[in-house]
């Protein structure tokens, strides 16, 4: 052990009363932190987890980012002769070539993929009316990326593939419309074709409009309602990894042509609420360390208000006014250090106190446990903003320590 | 042979909104080996000509020469070095570190050289100690010890180096007689046995009678340089 980490250790010891008044601030601090930070944390987490559960990680449209220019433009994009009131080709609406579009994206690893054609169409049943949003989908391909199947409260998607006239409707809608599994409903589409299906499937997501507006049929019939045959409007993606699904919808945006939403851009609103969300909470908790660091300030500053002529003696001898400096933050850096280590076995307990807590929120049937996020990182968020704190209130005794002159303390004791 | 230790009309004033002139225009020399004592009133500016002796203080006029070489332009850390390896003090009151035991304050200056291995610092600590009769209490604290203990302490720890000069403000200011007289022929047997050189600030005229040389300062000049 160095001369002057001997001292600074030495120095802490025989003070025990504020050394351990200092350390408990800091451990308080780091404590607070780790619950504040894993509450806040854990409570984003499940947020992002039902944002992403009800919804697909990557949305395929046949739709394109931007317009498309006309190809005169492009090649003559200063051209004298400008010709007017030049049309858009009409686009036959719908993903082009879907089936090799799909094989790209299943290639890719770590994601599945389903077609699905989405039209308006109109139920009605037994005089009430009502325009829904029709989705056409292939059950064992939609298995793999939504949850629909898992809200099914009544029926299966299984029916559906078996049976070619069924529809599975939202219980909001069920209500609405007093159906019950096995009634008859009638569906017309704007293309003028008119089908009468059999409620085969009820689900609930807790999505209220989405409960009252989805339904899901097979992807043939929808698309002889919808008179698009062999069409598909969107491919609906799900990956293992859903924070990978903004790089992943540039990949296959780039490659395919057409829009590629990620989860994380049709939620930028709610992301970036998160983000300045999260802001706060660590500004409010990083100032909480610094107020624990004046404790450690304060300690220090005492020790070297009352080492004062062992500061002078130790200069008298030889010692450089940064070996003196460095006895001081050492004990900053101890004091931060161990009680960073206190206050994470601290804020562990702490975190794991309150995952054990049990809420009930009105409304709700389930018990459900405060969401904890365990992450690592947070540990050494903590700890390494207690040891810059503690650091930062010991740097200022610190530097006064090391411009002491021992002349002065020694002309004063004469 | 150059003196171990020139002084060449050292001058001291303390700025401020009337300046204070500690020391003025002294010239001095210090032969090797030499126990010199410096006397005079309260408030002579002794104590001042030792700190710019014993490289403490910097003079605001002239130079002071340590085995001939200049030290006026000596940065901080050059002269921390220099106090370290060459100089070793003794005040008034001892300035040991009241944490560390006896053996642990003497062996500071060796740590902080880094120049011996722990084993042989050790024991070059335990030495010193019981050349003064202090080997029974290496490891107590400094309060445990009496006054003329704790100032032979603090005479070991200005040797730990080996340094070649002890510089010593009033050593026996705080001690009983049995004490002073214990302390002053320790310093008596530096200069004949090891061949130190001491310098020595006091106001004991006991102390006083051991010296080669006594020199009297008053208002911050040489009054008296008597050779015995």
């Amino acid at each position: 052990m160095s001369v002057q980490l001997a001292i600074a250790v030495t120095q802490l010891i025989s003070r025990r009363r504020p050394t351990l008044v200092s350390l408990t601030g800091i451990a308080l601090g780091v404590a607070f932190f780790l619950a504040v930070s894993s509450l806040m944390r854990g409570s984003e987490r499940d947020f992002i987890k039902r944002l992403i559960d009800n919804s697909p990680h990557i949305t395929v449209s046949d739709e394109y980012r931007h317009a498309q220019k006309q190809p005169v433009r492009e090649r003559w994009p200063e051209g004298a002769i400008e010709v007017l009131r030049v049309k858009p080709l009409t686009e036959v609406r719908g993903i082009r070539g879907h089936g090799q579009k799909l094989a790209f994206i299943e290639s890719l690893p770590g994601l599945r993929a389903a077609p699905v054609l989405v039209g308006s169409v109109v139920l009605t049943f037994a005089g009430r009316i009502e325009g829904v949003t029709l989705n056409g989908i292939i059950p064992e391909k939609m298995k793999g990326v939504s949850t629909i199947e898992e809200k099914l409260i009544h029926g299966s998607l299984e029916a559906l593939a078996t049976n070619p006239n069924g529809i599975a409707i939202g219980d909001g809608l069920a209500k609405k419309f007093g159906l019950e599994m096995g009634s008859v409903v009638n569906v017309s589409s704007p293309a003028g074709e008119v089908r009468t299906l059999k409620v085969t499937g009820i689900f609930h997501t807790g999505n209220v409009n989405y409960d009252d507006s989805q339904t899901f049929v097979l992807l043939k019939r929808a698309q002889g309602l919808l008179d698009r045959a062999n069409r598909i409007n969107r491919l609906i993606l799900q990956l293992d990894d859903p924070y990978a699904a903004r790089e992943a919808a540039a990949v296959i945006e780039r490659r395919i042509g057409y829009k590629s939403l990620s989860w994380q851009e049709s939620a930028e609103d709610l992301m970036s609420v998160l983000l300045v969300r999260n802001l706060i909470m660590y500004s409010v908790v990083a100032a909480i360390l610094v107020v624990a660091s004046f404790g450690i300030y304060n300690t220090i500053s005492t020790i070297v208000m009352e080492k004062i002529q062992d500061i002078a003696i130790l200069k008298s001898m030889g010692f450089h006014a940064r070996d003196i400096r460095r006895i001081f933050l050492a004990e900053g850096l101890i004091l931060g250090a161990l009680g960073s280590l206190i206050g994470v076995t601290l804020g562990i307990g702490l975190m794991w106190l309150l995952a054990q807590v049990q809420i009930k929120p009105p409304g709700a049937t389930e018990i459900v446990h405060l969401p904890i996020y365990w992450g690592w990182e947070q540990y050494l968020m903590a700890a390494g903003f207690a040891l810059a704190s503690a650091a930062g209130a010991a740097y200022l005794p610190a530097r006064k320590a090391g411009q002491v002159q021992p002349v002065t303390i020694l002309r004063g004791m004469a | 042979m150059n003196p171990v230790l020139a002084a060449e009309r050292l001058g001291r004033i303390l700025p401020g909104e009337i300046p204070v002139t500690l020391v003025r225009d002294i010239d001095l020399e210090v032969e090797r080996g030499e126990f010199l004592v410096i006397m005079g009133p309260s408030g002579s500016g002794k104590s001042s000509l030792l700190y710019l002796l014993g490289l403490l203080d910097t003079p605001t006029s002239g130079r002071v020469l340590l085995d001939g070489q200049d030290t006026s332009g000596y940065g901080e850390d050059q002269l921390a070095n220099t106090r370290l390896r060459r100089l070793g003090f003794v005040f008034q009151f001892h300035f040991l570190l009241a944490e560390f035991t006896v053996l642990e304050n003497v062996r500071l200056p060796m740590r902080r050289l880094g120049a011996l291995d722990e084993e042989t610092a050790r024991h070059r600590a335990k030495d010193l100690l019981d050349q003064f009769g202090l080997r029974d209490h290496a490891h107590k604290h400094p309060h445990q010890l009496s006054g003329g203990q704790r100032q032979r302490v603090a005479i070991a720890r200005a040797l730990a180096n080996d340094p070649m000069m002890i510089l010593a403000d009033e050593p026996t200011g705080n001690l009983d007689s049995h004490a002073s007289a214990n302390v002053q022929e320790i310093l008596h047997n530096l200069t004949r046995q090891m061949g130190k050189t001491v310098v020595a600030v006091t106001h004991d005229l006991n102390f006083a009678g051991a010296a080669d040389r006594r020199i009297g300062i008053v208002d911050g000049q040489i009054d008296l340089d008597w050779q015995m």
